[in-house]
């Protein structure tokens, strides 16, 4: 009995020895060091998300620069925006990024619409897509002309 | 595990490798930190690499965006102090332990024969340091570094014949201005890591072919003690300590960023190079307007032109050494080499005028 006994503990000995335990902390704090070094290359590596520089009201043109029945895309914040002044004289704005893939969408005169030249998408003079790919109608904008100037903003 | 093993040595020299590691051995010396200097500006240099890429992601080289990016990297990317301050930091440390290097080699004397061009490729290397601190100073485009790179260039400008063409191809111009940041920074992240890493190579190569050297009069007495293991893990030591010392320094006492440089703004109170350099610039302001009918500065700086290409070819002027004799005369050149630029540097932070 004290045989068989003493041939358990010697087997459990050489699995669970000092060697292995010091490999196992070895590995352990190796592995804990590399972790420590790449979290924050992993976390630098990822941009921060950007408070966007949120445009509420910017002047994008003056009265004169657009005759009747011309468009013209404009910075809008960080994003262009396409400022129409219809035949009738009314002006409209709408965000110039085409819903499809992301374009600049531009005024076609001879359309009398919004056109995407990526993909053939057409938008009507409310924004709506009227043709193509686009599968929703362009963000409308606010314009509002101030003495000469005109200015865009976002709409509610 | 075993098979994938196996498959790598049939195709790669994996057990020439091992072998060879298993037989190569080192001088054993119990406490000699002089020996460390190399391997500690090698882990510098690697995380100078690897924190250098990152930056690379968030900076934007032009006068108008400059700051403004690393003022980004600092305040908003995630760990962006971390990694900035690291490079700002680890950047000083890898100057000084290259000068480290440099010193405990030379006073070793372990430059002499057959040692020669590990030694000379050395200076080179510490030379693209200075050249590294020197352009990456400038990037972040601030005040004080826009000024230190003004007087600077001039200085080099100062130089006999080829000063005026060498400053107006540094400045990209005659003056400092956004050409001269585009090309700083083209030094710094191309031209400079592309040389250092090939020299970096070649002197490693060297180390190895010549294997690390002894001092004169043998004090190890021949003995010899495995590089692997023992040698490596006392190297990684020194390299987890200097890991903890930067990470250390960069966090509670994250490096400056400044205030945006203004070209028509006059030059800042305290104005002085980066600390390496001041041993050079404090001794300028020491000397006389005129010495033998030339212009004090071009004498100061043909000077440490001479200084630098005695040090570059020590090896070859040290013939007792070459012999392995002791060669007291060079060792006391050097010391007053030595305890002149220590001097020079710490007047410059006690009596800058």
């Amino acid at each position: 009995m004290i045989r068989a006994s003493s041939w358990v503990m010697a087997e459990r000995e050489e699995r669970f020895g000092r060697r292995t335990l010091l490999n196992w902390l070895l590995a352990g704090s190796g592995s804990t060091l590399f972790g420590v070094l790449l979290y924050p290359v992993l976390r630098f590596i990822a941009p921060p998300e950007q408070a966007e520089a949120l445009a509420t009201a910017v002047t994008v043109a003056k009265l004169g620069d657009l005759p009747p029945n011309t468009g013209k895309v404009v910075r809008f914040g960080t994003r262009p925006a396409i400022l129409v002044h219809l035949p009738t004289g009314e002006f409209r704005a709408f965000s110039a990024v085409c819903t499809h893939l992301q374009c600049t969408v531009q005024f076609r005169p001879d359309l009398e619409a919004i056109w995407c030249a990526c993909h053939n998408g057409r938008f009507d003079l409310t924004g709506r897509n009227v043709g193509g790919p686009p599968p929703r109608p362009l963000e409308a904008l606010d314009v509002v002309v101030h003495g000469d100037d005109i200015v865009l903003s976002r709409r509610g | 595990m075993p098979f994938l093993s196996a498959w790598l040595e049939q195709r790669l020299p994996v057990r020439a490798l091992r072998d060879f590691l298993a037989h190569k051995q080192v001088p054993a010396r119990q406490h000699a930190i002089w020996y460390y200097f190399g391997g500690a500006a090698l882990f510098l240099y690697l995380v100078q690499v690897a924190t250098g890429v990152l930056l690379l992601l968030y900076y934007r080289p032009a006068p108008e965006s400059a700051f403004e990016s690393v003022r980004f990297i600092v305040a908003h990317v995630p760990f962006g102090w971390l990694i900035r301050s690291v490079h700002a930091w680890a950047a000083n440390l890898m100057v000084a332990t290259v000068f480290g290097h440099l010193f405990s080699v030379f006073f070793l004397k372990a430059y002499r024969s057959p040692r020669e061009l590990t030694w000379m490729s050395g200076c080179l290397l510490l030379a693209l340091t200075m050249a590294f601190g020197f352009s990456g100073y400038l990037l972040p485009w601030n005040e004080l570094a826009f000024f230190a790179t003004k007087v600077g260039t001039d200085i080099v400008g100062a130089a006999p014949l080829v000063g005026d063409t060498i400053r107006f191809v540094l400045r990209g111009g005659e003056d400092v201005t956004g050409a001269t940041l585009t090309r700083f920074f083209g030094f710094h992240v191309a031209l400079l890591p592309l040389v250092t890493t090939l020299l970096l190579l070649g002197h490693l190569l060297l180390v190895q072919v010549h294997g690390v050297s002894e001092p004169i009069g043998g004090a190890t007495r021949g003995r010899r003690i495995p590089f692997y293991p023992h040698f490596m893990l006392r190297e990684l030591i020194v390299w987890l300590g200097m890991l903890a010392v930067l990470v250390g320094l960069a966090t509670f006492l994250p490096w400056e960023l400044g205030h945006k440089a203004d070209p028509f703004a006059p030059a800042p109170q305290g104005i002085r190079p980066e600390w390496y350099f001041t041993f050079m610039s404090q001794t300028l302001k020491y000397l006389p307007p005129t010495i033998l009918g030339f212009e004090g500065e071009h004498v100061g700086i043909l000077a440490f032109g001479v200084i630098a290409v005695l040090l570059f070819v020590a090896p070859l002027l040290d013939r007792r050494a070459g012999r392995g004799v002791p060669s007291p005369l060079v060792s006391a050149a050097g010391a007053v080499l030595l305890v002149f630029m220590l001097a020079m540097t710490l007047l410059a932070y006690v009596k800058p005028y």
